[in-house]
């Protein structure tokens, strides 16, 4: 090339792509359905009352096992009524959470968004808020619980759709004005839960409580029925929209140049990122950072690409979330920590280092 | 055969008409470049050309058929499109850029195009790099070879093209900017339709057929570069005067005087100097 003044090993550099880009996209979702695998496996075994490795293959049902058969019928209590759908259902919420980031960040254009920090969660959670306090009071508690992700993703739509009129203008988002107006409907959404606070009896209290700091101590299986379409949903429209947002990366107008569709890709795009994390919130309140870490990290090591990017936000997610919540449960064991709190801990500090490197092109 | 002819086209802004009543008709295999002052309406009728902007009057036909009925996707295929900035928001490299010219195409077909493009670009070397880290004429190449990749791709399936592009030189360097003339001369031998907007008036000369000059939202002059870059043109549209620097290369040649008289909007040059 021209550039004379270059270090041999910059040349050498050029010659590879960056971060872990030249695996096939088999090996990166093989690798992290592993890394999945190993955490839920993992965290099955621990907790206040431990399952050993040699005890879980029992409990599952896989070896007949050494251990006496009342100490077995225990494990496999424990283990399929408390602890695996929990497992369960970390995953999935931890799946959506990252989906609903990385969708969000590609339609915005800007590696800041994510649906815990610009009001979509807490809209979401207002919604459900809602129909907890609202549906009893009104329909006599003729409203079964399934219902909640069905609310939870129209509050969801609605911030998000907001959002989107307000920070976007002649295909140009701005993502101070994003995150301010996520703010302000975070705020807005805020003090409809505080006001729901007064109208609600005890039980009702407990469920929003639960809500707004994001817990998944209450994991049955019929919040994981409860959430299965939307996650399936979300799943099965990830390779619908994943080359139309590589283009949308180029702004709007190239992306029409090469032939998205550009309104019908953004309406889709808003769609998804609402019912992914409005039914991640109906299930386990609102759990903030997953969507904004799990895309960043992913990003850095196999690229930006949304083929492999998007379906590696959805392993990585349920990983992230899977270990964050296994922690929630064993650092103050015999107590528990809401996972919201692990999450913000952690993902925080992460978001404000995000921020201090793009603080140029934040303009903030 | 018309490439694409647009009848009348009138764009409206608020109170302002940024396009009046033009129309414009390009064939296969022509070069057309599109002059004029800041302002003229020159990216506007681009856009208009392109589909992305509706005219509010007028009629806009992409190979005899109306560009407001193209889907999205197939439009893709009939005609690319570079433009002055493209912003990447997301550290994709140089090859991945590329790659999406060739949208839904993959594996070998697309690889003979990316690398067919990345070769005339003069980006090889560049492939695995971040685009972002690259610098400004290296980007606008990136995508040149992007746009070229999706030109390769269309004209394969549906034959010729339409190219176009919007201040493609501004950002590259001497030599590039004469190897872009010959890419952008070579396609249109092959049969695609060139539109550029230029500021460069030495370019649009050496590079287009045909110049076309606009003024305040209309078409002030279309023909050979010959007989529309004159000094009467350039005084009534541009407010300068050129002088003729004369170069053997059988093309008009310009070059603005410094000092240049205003023909609109100034005191007569006897006034001026008094006081």
């Amino acid at each position: 090339m021209t550039e004379a003044a270059v270090e041999p090993a910059t040349i050498a550099e050029q010659h590879r792509p960056p971060g872990l880009r030249a695996l096939p996209r088999w090996a990166v979702l093989a690798g992290l359905a592993a890394l999945l695998v190993a955490a839920a496996l993992v965290s099955a075994a621990i907790g206040s009352a431990g399952i050993p490795p040699g005890r879980l293959a029992a409990a599952l049902g896989l070896t007949g096992g050494d251990g006496a058969a009342a100490e077995v019928a225990r494990d496999r209590l424990i283990l399929l009524s408390i602890r695996l759908p929990r497992i369960v259902l970390a995953v999935a919420v931890g799946a959506l959470l990252a989906t609903s980031g990385t969708i969000m960040q590609g339609l915005f254009r800007n590696p800041l968004a994510d649906p815990g920090l610009v009001g979509v969660s807490a809209g979401a959670g207002l919604a459900a808020a809602a129909t907890i306090v609202l549906g009893d009071k009104i329909l006599g508690g003729a409203l079964g619980p399934e219902l909640l992700p069905v609310a939870a993703f129209l509050g969801a739509l609605a911030v998000t759709a907001m959002l989107y009129r307000i920070a976007t203008s002649e295909g140009r988002t701005s993502i101070a004005t994003l995150l301010l107006a996520g703010l302000a409907l975070g705020a807005l959404a805020g003090a409809g839960t505080g006001l729901l606070v007064f109208l609600a009896d005890d039980r009702q209290l407990r469920d929003i409580t639960f809500w707004t700091l994001g817990s998944l101590a209450g994991s049955t299986w019929p919040k994981v029925w409860a959430m299965a379409p939307f996650l399936f949903g979300v799943l099965a429209a990830l390779p619908v929209i994943a080359r139309g947002l590589d283009m949308l990366v180029l702004g709007e107008a190239e992306a029409f140049h090469m032939g998205v569709p550009v309104e019908g890709l953004k309406r889709f795009a808003i769609v998804l990122v609402a019912a992914a994390a409005g039914a991640a919130v109906a299930a386990s309140g609102v759990i903030g950072f997953v969507g904004i870490v799990v895309p960043h990290l992913l990003r850095l090591v196999i690229g930006p690409g949304h083929r492999t990017l998007l379906p590696a936000a959805v392993l990585f997610g349920g990983v992230v979330l899977l270990v964050a919540d296994s922690l929630a449960r064993t650092l103050a064991a015999p107590a528990e920590l809401p996972v919201g709190i692990v999450t913000a801990i952690l993902g925080a500090p992460f978001f404000l280092l995000l921020l201090l490197r793009q603080r140029a092109v934040v303009g903030l | 055969m018309t490439a694409i002819a647009a009848e009348a086209v009138t764009v409206r802004a608020g109170r302002a008409t940024l396009l009046d009543n033009v129309d414009l008709a390009v064939g296969a295999g022509e070069t057309v470049a599109i002059v004029g002052p800041n302002g003229a309406g020159k990216s506007t009728l681009l856009r208009v050309l392109s589909g992305e902007l509706r005219p509010q009057g007028g009629h806009v036909r992409l190979k005899n058929e109306a560009l407001g009925a193209y889907p999205p996707r197939t439009l893709s295929g009939h005609r690319a499109v570079l433009s002055q900035n493209v912003a990447v928001a997301f550290p994709f490299t140089v090859e991945e850029i590329v790659r999406m010219g060739a949208g839904d195409r993959h594996g070998r077909a697309a690889d003979a195009l990316v690398e067919a493009a990345l070769a005339e670009v003069d980006l090889l070397g560049f492939r695995h790099r971040i685009v972002t880290t690259l610098s400004g004429g290296e980007q606008h190449r990136a995508h040149f070879a992007r746009v070229l990749v999706q030109l390769a791709r269309g004209e394969q399936d549906h034959g010729p093209g339409l190219l176009l592009l919007d201040e493609p030189t501004a950002a590259l360097d001497l030599r590039h900017q004469i190897d872009f003339v010959a890419s952008t001369r070579a396609r249109a031998k092959a049969g695609t339709a060139v539109i550029a907007v230029l500021h460069d008036l030495n370019l649009a000369a050496s590079f287009a057929d045909r110049v076309v000059a606009m003024h305040r939202g209309r078409v002030a002059a279309d023909g050979p570069p010959r007989t529309v870059i004159t000094p009467d043109m350039l005084a009534r549209v541009f407010d300068v005067a050129l002088a003729s620097c004369g170069l053997p290369v059988g093309v008009p040649c310009v070059l603005p005087h410094m000092i240049a008289p205003r023909t609109r909007n100034a005191p007569p040059a006897a006034t001026r100097y008094q006081s």
